[in-house]
C-alpha cells in the first residue's frame, strides 16, 4: 500500500470509528427508552419518525436550542469547559478499542487490527483515560460555586476513583493470562471458542468488572448523581441544556465503552462462541456481545434501586478490592502449582 | 515529525509549569500541574516509552491530582494573601531553580545522559521489558519501596483514625447479611 | 450444606438475577400503553369535561339566573348577572365561568334545578393564550348547540341512577 492510500484508509478508519461511536451514544438514549418502556409494559418513545427512531436527533435540537443558564457566581472558564473534560476523555478512550480484523478486500496484505490506534499498552490507555473523566466532576462540581453541587462531587469522585482501583485489580488476571496488555493479543489469547474465553477461569473478576463499570459510569443501582430528590442529584445540579446533555452522554459513552472492554477482555472480543460460526465476521460478533451487555446496563436501570452511599463506598473497597487482590494471588498459584497449570495451561496463551 | 512534537511537548510543559507558579488561585494551579503532567506523558512516548507516559497519566493525572484537587477544592483561597508573599521568595526560589539548572547542565555535559539514543523499534515491549528488570534487577529496591508505602498509608491512617465513642455508627456489614428469614416472621391469624 | 448454597447463592447474585428475570418477563408482556391522539379511552356519561349551557327544544334558553351554580362554585368561577326581560322573566344577562379556575367538581351541574349548566365530555379546549379560557355565555351556548345530542344521552344513561 502506497503512502497516500495508508493516509486515506487511516482517515477513512478514523472516521468510522468515531463517527459510529458518536452516533451510537446518542441512540442509545432512544434504546434505554424503548427498553425501559417495554419492561415498563409501556410501548417507548415511538413518535418522532418511524418506531420513533429520530427522536434522539429531536432530544439533540431541543438541547442545543435550550439556554444554558450559567451562575453568578461560577468560575465562568471551567464551568463551561467541565462538560467537555467529562466528554472528551471518554471519547478518546474508543481510539485504542479495536472492532474487529479484516484485510478488507485484500487491502491490507497481513490481517489488520480495526483501532485507530493498535498500542502496546492499549488496555493501559483505555483504562487512563477513563479515570480521567473524574475531572469532568470535579470540575463541574467547584465551578459551581455551590454547596450541593460540591457535595455531589465529593460523592461522585470517592466513588469513581474508588472503583477504579477494584477495576484496575480485576484486571490484572486478564493481563497475567494473556501475557499482553495489547487489546488485540488479549483477544488472539482467547481463541478458539468459548471454552477459551476468560470469562471461565476470571468469572468473580468478569462480575467484578462489570459492576465496577457501571459504578465508573454511574450507572444504576449507583446513580447517585441522579437521585435528586433524596440528594439534591449531584455535581451537575447547576448544569442546563447543551451542556447538561454533555454529562450524560458521558455517562452513555462510558456505558458502551464498559460494554465494549467486558466483551473484549472477558468474552472473546471478535471470536465466534464456537469455531463452526466463524464465517460470520468477527465485528458482528464484536458488536453482538457488546449490545448484550448495554441491555444488561439498561435492563439493570429497568431492575435495580439505587444504592446507599456508604454501602456503595463497602462493596468497593471492602469488598470487590479483597476479592480482586485474593483472585489475582489465586491465579498467580495456579499458573506454577504443580497439576494445576497443566489445567490454566489451557487458557495461558503465552506458555 | 518527532522533533516538532519534542518541542511543542516541551514549550507546553515549560508553560505548564510557569502557570503552576504563576497562576493566583490555587485550583488553576492543580490544573496547570494536570496540563504539564500531559506534555510529560507525550515526552514518555516520544522516547518510545508509552508505558511510562500512560502509567503518568494514569496513576498522577487519574488518582494522585485528583486528591490534590480534593485538597485544594476544601482550601479557603485568599487571592490577596497569596499574591503577597510572591516577591519575598522569589530570591529564595530563584536561587534554588538556578542552583538545579547548573546541575542539570553539568550532568548533562559530564556524559551521564547518552549522546544519542536508539529506538527501540515497535518489536520491543517496553512493558514486558520494564517489568523483567523491575522483577530481576531492581526487586529489592521495588519491594522496599513497596513496603515503604504501605507503611505510609497503614501510618497515616493510624494518626488520623478516630472512633467517637459516643457517637452512634451503622454496621453495614450486619445490615446486609441480613436475611428475609431473620426478619419476617409469618404468623396464622385465627 | 445450607452455608455452602448461601455462599454460592451471594456470589452468584443469585437474588439480582431473580429480579433481573423478573423485569425479563415483564420485557414480553403485551404492552398496555394507549397511544392517545389515535385510540382513546371510553368516557364515562358522568365525565366532566367543558361546561355548555342548553337550551329547551323550543330554543328557549334553560336558565333561570337563580344562581344557585354561583353559589355551590367552590372555586368562585362563575359569574352571572341578571336582569327582567321583556316578557317578565328573569333571564342572564352575563354568564361567564373561567376555566383557569374551575376545578371540574360538577357541583354546579349537580345544583342547577333546570338541567340548564352540563359538563360535557369535552376535555380537548387548550388554547394559546389564557384569556381564550373564560368562557362568555355565548360561547356556552355554542358548546351547548354543538353538543346537545351527546350531552341528553349522557343524561339519559345517567338517570337511573339519579
Amino acid at each position: 500500500m502506497s503512502g497516500w492510500q495508508q493516509l486515506l484508509a487511516w482517515i477513512a478508519e478514523i472516521l468510522a470509528i468515531a463517527i459510529s461511536v458518536a452516533l451510537s451514544v446518542a441512540y442509545i438514549t432512544y434504546f434505554e427508552r424503548r427498553i425501559i418502556g417495554w419492561i415498563q409494559v409501556r410501548k417507548g418513545c415511538n413518535r418522532v419518525g418511524p418506531a420513533g427512531l429520530l427522536q434522539p436527533i429531536a432530544d439533540m435540537i431541543k438541547l442545543v436550542f435550550k439556554e444554558t443558564i450559567i451562575p453568578a457566581p461560577a468560575h465562568k472558564v471551567l464551568f463551561v469547559l467541565a462538560p467537555i473534560a467529562a466528554l472528551a476523555p471518554m471519547m478518546a478512550a474508543f481510539a485504542a478499542v479495536p472492532f474487529g480484523e479484516t484485510t478488507f478486500f485484500g487491502l491490507w496484505k497481513a490481517a489488520h487490527v480495526m483501532a485507530i490506534g493498535n498500542i502496546h499498552v492499549g488496555l493501559l490507555y483505555v483504562m487512563a483515560m477513563s479515570s480521567l473523566a473524574v475531572y469532568g466532576m470535579l470540575l463541574a462540581g467547584w465551578a459551581s460555586n455551590t454547596k450541593y453541587a460540591f457535595l455531589g462531587t465529593m460523592r461522585s469522585t470517592c466513588q469513581v476513583i474508588s472503583y477504579e482501583i477494584a477495576m484496575g485489580f480485576a484486571l490484572v488476571p486478564v493481563m497475567m493470562l494473556a501475557g499482553s496488555l495489547n487489546l488485540a493479543d488479549i483477544v488472539h489469547a482467547q481463541e478458539g471458542g468459548f471454552w477459551h474465553w476468560y470469562v471461565i477461569p476470571l468469572f468473580p473478576m468478569f462480575l467484578v468488572y462489570f459492576i465496577s463499570g457501571a459504578a465508573e459510569a454511574a450507572r444504576i443501582p449507583f446513580d447517585l448523581p441522579e437521585g435528586e430528590a433524596e440528594l439534591v442529584a449531584g455535581y451537575h445540579v447547576e448544569y442546563s441544556g447543551m451542556w447538561f446533555a454533555s454529562f450524560s452522554l458521558a455517562e452513555y459513552a462510558a456505558m458502551i465503552l464498559i460494554s465494549l472492554m467486558t466483551s473484549i477482555l472477558f468474552l472473546g472480543g471478535w471470536d465466534a462462541p464456537i469455531p463452526q460460526l466463524a464465517f460470520i465476521p468477527g465485528t458482528v460478533w464484536l458488536l453482538l456481545k457488546t449490545s448484550f451487555f448495554v441491555f444488561v446496563f439498561i435492563w439493570m436501570r429497568a431492575t435495580f434501586p439505587r444504592y446507599r452511599y456508604d454501602q456503595l463506598m463497602r462493596l468497593g473497597w471492602k469488598v470487590f478490592l479483597p476479592w480482586t487482590l485474593v483472585w489475582i494471588a489465586v491465579v498467580g498459584i495456579c499458573i506454577y502449582a504443580p497439576g494445576i497449570s497443566r489445567v490454566m495451561d489451557f487458557w495461558l496463551a503465552w506458555r | 515529525m518527532e522533533r516538532l512534537f519534542f518541542d511543542l511537548f516541551g514549550a507546553a510543559s515549560v508553560v505548564a509549569a510557569l502557570g503552576v507558579v504563576l497562576a493566583r488561585n490555587t485550583m488553576y494551579s492543580v490544573l496547570w500541574l494536570i496540563f504539564c503532567f500531559f506534555n510529560l506523558a507525550g515526552l514518555f512516548v516520544l522516547l518510545d516509552a508509552e508505558f511510562l507516559g500512560i502509567i503518568l497519566i494514569l496513576v498522577y493525572v487519574g488518582a494522585v491530582m485528583v486528591l490534590f484537587m480534593f485538597v485544594v477544592m476544601m482550601l479557603e483561597v485568599d487571592v490577596a494573601s497569596l499574591r503577597e508573599g510572591f516577591l519575598r521568595y522569589l530570591p529564595l526560589g530563584g536561587a534554588l531553580a538556578l542552583a538545579l539548572l547548573v546541575e542539570m547542565v553539568l550532568a548533562a555535559r559530564a556524559g551521564l545522559f547518552a549522546k544519542h539514543a536508539e529506538h527501540l523499534g515497535r518489536e520491543v515491549n517496553n512493558t514486558a521489558e520494564i517489568g523483567k528488570l523491575l522483577y530481576t534487577k531492581y526487586l529489592l529496591g521495588f519491594e522496599i519501596a513497596a513496603v515503604i508505602l504501605l507503611v505510609a498509608l497503614v501510618g497515616a491512617i493510624v494518626l488520623v483514625i478516630r472512633a467517637r465513642k459516643d457517637a452512634k455508627y451503622q454496621n453495614i456489614a450486619r445490615q446486609v447479611r441480613v436475611r428475609k428469614e431473620d426478619r419476617l416472621q409469618k404468623v396464622r391469624l385465627p | 450444606m445450607g452455608w455452602l448454597a448461601r455462599t454460592a447463592k451471594t456470589w452468584l447474585l443469585w437474588e439480582l438475577v431473580q429480579g433481573l428475570l423478573l423485569t425479563g418477563k415483564y420485557l414480553f408482556k403485551k404492552k398496555i400503553t394507549v397511544e392517545y391522539p389515535e385510540e382513546r379511552t371510553p368516557l364515562s356519561p358522568r365525565f366532566r369535561g367543558l361546561h355548555a349551557l342548553r337550551r329547551y327544544p323550543s330554543g328557549e334558553e334553560r336558565c333561570i339566573a337563580c344562581k344557585l351554580c354561583e353559589v355551590v362554585c367552590p372555586a368562585l368561577a362563575i359569574y352571572i348577572e341578571s336582569e327582567e326581560r321583556e316578557d317578565g322573566t328573569r333571564r342572564t344577562t352575563r354568564y361567564e365561568i373561567d376555566m383557569t379556575k374551575c376545578i371540574y367538581c360538577g357541583y354546579c351541574q349537580e345544583a342547577c334545578p333546570v338541567d340548564a349548566i352540563v359538563e360535557t365530555q369535552i376535555f380537548e379546549f387548550a388554547t394559546e393564550n389564557r384569556e381564550d379560557l373564560y368562557y362568555t355565555k355565548e360561547m356556552l351556548l355554542a358548546v351547548g348547540e354543538r353538543m346537545e345530542r351527546q350531552i341528553r344521552k349522557n343524561l339519559e344513561a345517567d338517570a337511573k341512577y339519579c
